[in-house]
This record gives C-alpha cells, sequence and structure tokens, in this order.
C-alpha cells in the first residue's frame, strides 16, 4: 500500500504537546520526547515521585496515549480475529488486556480493550504504536461490519494513581458519577461520569502496581480537570509525577513496556504473556498458528533479576551464566536501582536453562560482572 | 552560596574550583539536572593517578549513568565520603556539600569560563 493510496494519516513530523503542557510548565517540570511527544520526565524529584504514589498518590498526564473506537453490529467478533483475547466476552464496563499480535505471533502492541456497549470497544494503545495499531487494526477489519476509528486527538488521559486515589477522586466535587459508585468499582472496571458537563470516563485501572484511576476527557477541559484533581489533593499528598517515577513504578510492578520486553520480534509465550494468548477460542485470529507452535526451542524467556549493593543493570547490559564465559547468556531490557525495596532490579531475556527461580547468572555492569539471582515477577506487591 | 560565576567549567558538565595547586571537581547543576535524583556514587581511590579527560567515576540515578572525567592530570587527594554516603547532594547542592573530588596538578589545562559554559548549555 503507497501512502497515496493510504487512508491512514502519516505520523506527524512536529513535535507533540499535551494539552496539559502549561500546567507541567508552571509546575516546573523537565520534558522528555517520548513518541513524538514533549512530556514531564519528572517535576522536581523522580524519587519523590516514586514514593508519593508508593504511599499517596500522584497525579499523571498520559495524553499521548492513543485511543482508537471500535463499533458496529461485528465489533465483538471482529475483536476476537483482530487481538490475542476473547474479547466478545468482557462485560460492558469491564476492561481487559490485551496483544495485537502480528501474523508471526510477533506482539505489535499491547493494549487495554474497554467495553462501552453492546457493539462498542474504546482500544487504548502505546502512543508510539498508534499509527501501526491503527493501520493493523483498519486492515484486519476488512471483511467485517465494523468502524475502526481514530480517536486520539480527542482525548485527554489523565491518571490519579497510589492509596489515596479514591479519596481524591471522591473529593473532586466537580466530577458526578454517573453510573457506578468509584468506591464500588473494581479493579478493571470503568464507568460513565461527568466533569462540569464534560463528559469522562473514569477507569480503575493504572501502570503503577497501586489502587488507581484513568480519567479520559475531551482536551479542552484536561487543564480544568487536572486543576481541580490537584486542589482536592493538596490535603491527600498529591503530587504531578512524571514519566521516569511512571518507569520505575511499573518495573517494580513487573508490568511489561513496550520496545523493552514486548517487541515485534517477542512472542507472547517468551515474555510470560501466555495466558493473554487465548488459544480456547473457536474462532481463528491474527497469530494464532504461531502462537500455537510456540517459540522455537532455546528461544530466550523473560525472569526478574534482583542484586544486592546499589549498581543496577540497565536496559542492554548482558547476562553471563559465570565469571568467565564469553558467550553472552541474555540481556536486560529494563533495569533500575528499586526505590522502594532498596535494591537492583531488572527485567531480562536469558537462555531458557538460567530461567528457574533462584539462578546465580552475572550481570554485566560496565564491564564489572555482577551476581544477581533470578526472582519472581512482580517485585513489588502493594497489601490489598 | 557558591558564587558559580567564579568557577571554572568543562565541557563534560563539571566544575572546577582551583585552591593552589589542588582542584576541587563537581558536576554542575545543569547535569545533576540532567540526570534526575542520583542514587549512586563511584569515585578513585584517594593517591590514585588520574589523567585529565579520562573516566574516573561514575554518578548513577534512577534513569542514567553519568561519567566523571578527571578534568587535570594529577593524583587524587581527596574524595567526598558524605556524597557517597548520601548521593543526593549531588542534586541537592551540587556546587557546594556535592563535590566530588579534589586533584593535585602540576599544569591546570584551559577551561571554559561562566560565560562560555553558560553558552554551551544555552543559558
Amino acid at each position: 500500500m503507497t501512502s497515496a493510496e493510504s487512508s491512514i494519516p502519516a505520523p506527524p513530523l512536529t513535535e507533540r504537546f499535551s494539552p496539559l503542557h502549561q500546567a507541567h510548565v508552571d509546575a516546573g517540570a523537565s520534558f522528555t520526547d517520548f513518541a513524538g511527544w514533549q512530556m514531564p520526565v519528572r517535576y522536581s524529584s523522580d524519587l519523590a515521585e516514586h514514593h508519593a504514589v508508593r504511599h499517596e498518590a500522584g497525579l499523571f498526564d498520559l495524553s499521548h496515549m492513543a485511543e482508537i473506537l471500535v463499533e458496529g453490529p461485528d465489533a465483538a467478533s471482529y475483536l476476537d480475529y483482530a487481538l490475542a483475547g476473547k474479547l466478545s466476552v468482557i462485560e460492558l464496563g469491564r476492561a481487559k488486556y490485551s496483544l495485537l499480535l502480528a501474523e508471526n505471533g510477533g506482539i505489535i502492541d499491547d493494549l487495554v480493550v474497554y467495553r462501552r456497549g453492546d457493539e462498542q470497544f474504546l482500544i487504548v494503545a502505546n502512543a508510539g504504536n498508534r499509527y501501526a495499531v491503527v493501520e493493523a487494526l483498519t486492515t484486519r477489519a476488512a471483511a467485517f461490519d465494523v468502524r475502526v476509528v481514530d480517536e486520539s486527538d480527542d482525548y485527554a488521559l489523565i491518571a490519579v494513581q497510589g492509596p489515596r486515589a479514591l479519596a481524591i477522586l471522591e473529593a473532586t466535587t466537580e466530577i458526578a458519577e454517573l453510573g457506578t459508585e468509584l468506591r464500588f468499582m473494581k479493579y478493571y472496571r470503568a464507568t460513565d461520569a461527568a466533569f462540569r458537563a464534560a463528559p469522562l470516563l473514569v477507569a480503575r485501572t493504572g501502570y503503577t502496581g497501586e489502587d488507581g484511576f484513568e480519567l479520559y476527557i475531551a482536551p479542552d477541559h484536561a487543564l480544568e480537570l487536572w486543576d481541580a484533581l490537584t486542589r482536592a489533593g493538596a490535603d491527600k499528598g498529591l503530587v504531578p509525577a512524571g514519566l521516569a517515577s511512571r518507569d520505575t513504578l511499573r518495573l517494580e510492578a513487573g508490568m511489561p513496556l513496550y520496545g523493552h520486553e514486548l517487541t515485534i520480534t517477542t512472542l507472547a509465550a517468551q515474555a510470560g504473556l501466555g495466558r493473554v494468548v487465548n488459544l480456547d477460542k473457536e474462532n481463528d485470529f491474527v497469530g494464532r498458528a504461531a502462537s500455537e507452535v510456540g517459540p522455537v526451542s532455546g528461544a530466550p524467556v523473560l525472569v526478574g533479576l534482583m542484586s544486592a549493593g546499589k549498581r543496577a543493570g540497565r536496559a542492554g547490559y548482558e547476562i553471563f551464566r559465570s565469571l568467565d564465559t564469553d558467550t553472552s547468556d541474555g540481556s536486560i531490557t529494563s533495569g533500575a536501582l528499586s526505590p522502594t525495596l532498596g535494591y537492583p532490579i531488572a527485567m531480562a531475556y536469558v537462555t531458557p536453562d538460567l530461567a528457574r527461580l533462584g539462578t546465580e547468572v552475572y550481570v554485566d555492569v560496565r564491564g564489572t560482572r555482577i551476581p544477581a539471582t533470578v526472582t519472581s515477577l512482580p517485585f513489588y506487591k502493594r497489601i490489598k | 552560596m557558591t558564587d558559580t560565576s567564579k568557577l571554572q567549567y568543562t565541557a563534560e558538565h563539571e566544575w572546577i574550583v582551583v585552591d593552589g595547586n589542588v582542584a576541587t571537581v563537581g558536576i554542575t547543576a545543569y547535569a545533576a539536572e540532567k540526570l534526575g535524583d542520583v542514587v549512586f556514587v563511584e569515585l578513585p581511590e584517594v593517591g590514585s593517578t588520574v589523567a585529565g579527560g579520562t573516566v574516573v567515576g561514575e554518578i548513577e540515578s534512577t534513569k542514567s549513568v553519568g561519567e566523571l572525567f578527571a578534568p587535570v592530570n594529577g593524583t587524587v587527594t581527596a574524595t567526598n565520603d558524605q556524597v557517597v554516603e548520601s548521593p543526593e547532594l549531588v542534586n541537592s547542592d551540587p556546587f557546594g556539600a556535592g563535590w566530588l573530588i579534589k586533584v593535585e596538578f602540576e599544569t591546570l589545562p584551559t577551561l571554559l569560563t561562566f560565560a562560555e559554559y553558560s553558552a554551551l548549555i544555552g543559558e
């Protein structure tokens, strides 16, 4: 398909700004490029922001994320074909984590799918994969009576994450609950609500390992919502939190990040996401045949690693089975000194014979091999 | 409070203050800000010989790793134990309590002035 024939818009070449950009500037944020967006990396201290989310609450701008509407009489059966999970069985108001697979079983993106109606779903995809996801979803829709609409520009996304998130939302008097009362809403549920006169989608989801909510609203109202949440959270320890803390929070929670743990050459089974690929569903789906075959023998698998000391292995650092072997046995995909635990943690792909819990391996930290132990994921789990 | 206009600088975002033939070295507020929260600092041994322009230590934040370059040829006469104990000093007081090493030198290379460094970082 040439670009002239394509109905898929080309990625913009200029950098993009969130509708909340001015609020971040006013709060003294440092910015980083994320998939073409200038997003806040931290406001003052990424460690303080991390700890705030673990103990009180953090406010995140995720407006760069992509939102794609799927609607039509075939929406449910279409998604069972287009995605790895069985989306047709999710009930109204529920959300499900899923994968968009390539024909060869590789991962195009990981997604959250919300059922918004009998024939309507909202898919939330990673910003960097927006155009790849829209293109794949559009192509796969050919034989179905369904519409795939890229609505990314119609939504800002604000997350409130942390043990005090519920209290903060309840104190935001401008939010009117139209569906379920928030305190009765379970995890991975969503409900329609209103912020002043503007429609608001409230989901109890997140990417931090804490309780929390993600709020979808039209960009025009995003700044007002951000300010209202900030006011409501002022006496509840709420701080704005940037992408640096989001990354250490999700790493502690053992959550994969596309481009690191998940790639177009990774099979779900290698990433420990075999349960997300539903081989019990009766219909064919893109990537089914490759998923049934599974990874080739000896293909690397994702593990958690922990070390003593303070020197953290980082993305790209190699893993060795002993101090003196020359051949690499894997590599780290994400790693940091865990702010909550105080020791280095990492996710890494290693050869299967090293994947057993408790296996001792070595991480090459800039020329020095540091011992690490294979450990179970997640590294951190909140006490409910 | 350190008068940063009186310091000398390198293109590797380090500051140097010279007292006799000893240079005290740290990283600039700009570098600390770019790194984010510093969580680990590794410094050379006291008494070790260092060559100007070579990596002699590391400054790690949660997000990335910064290298400490020796700005001069010489011998390390002191390292800041406090900053090893409390790496956050690099963020909270980069030009003061966050100093990293002292190096005794024979000749001082040409360093950047405050104006030149400010221009380098676009301020």
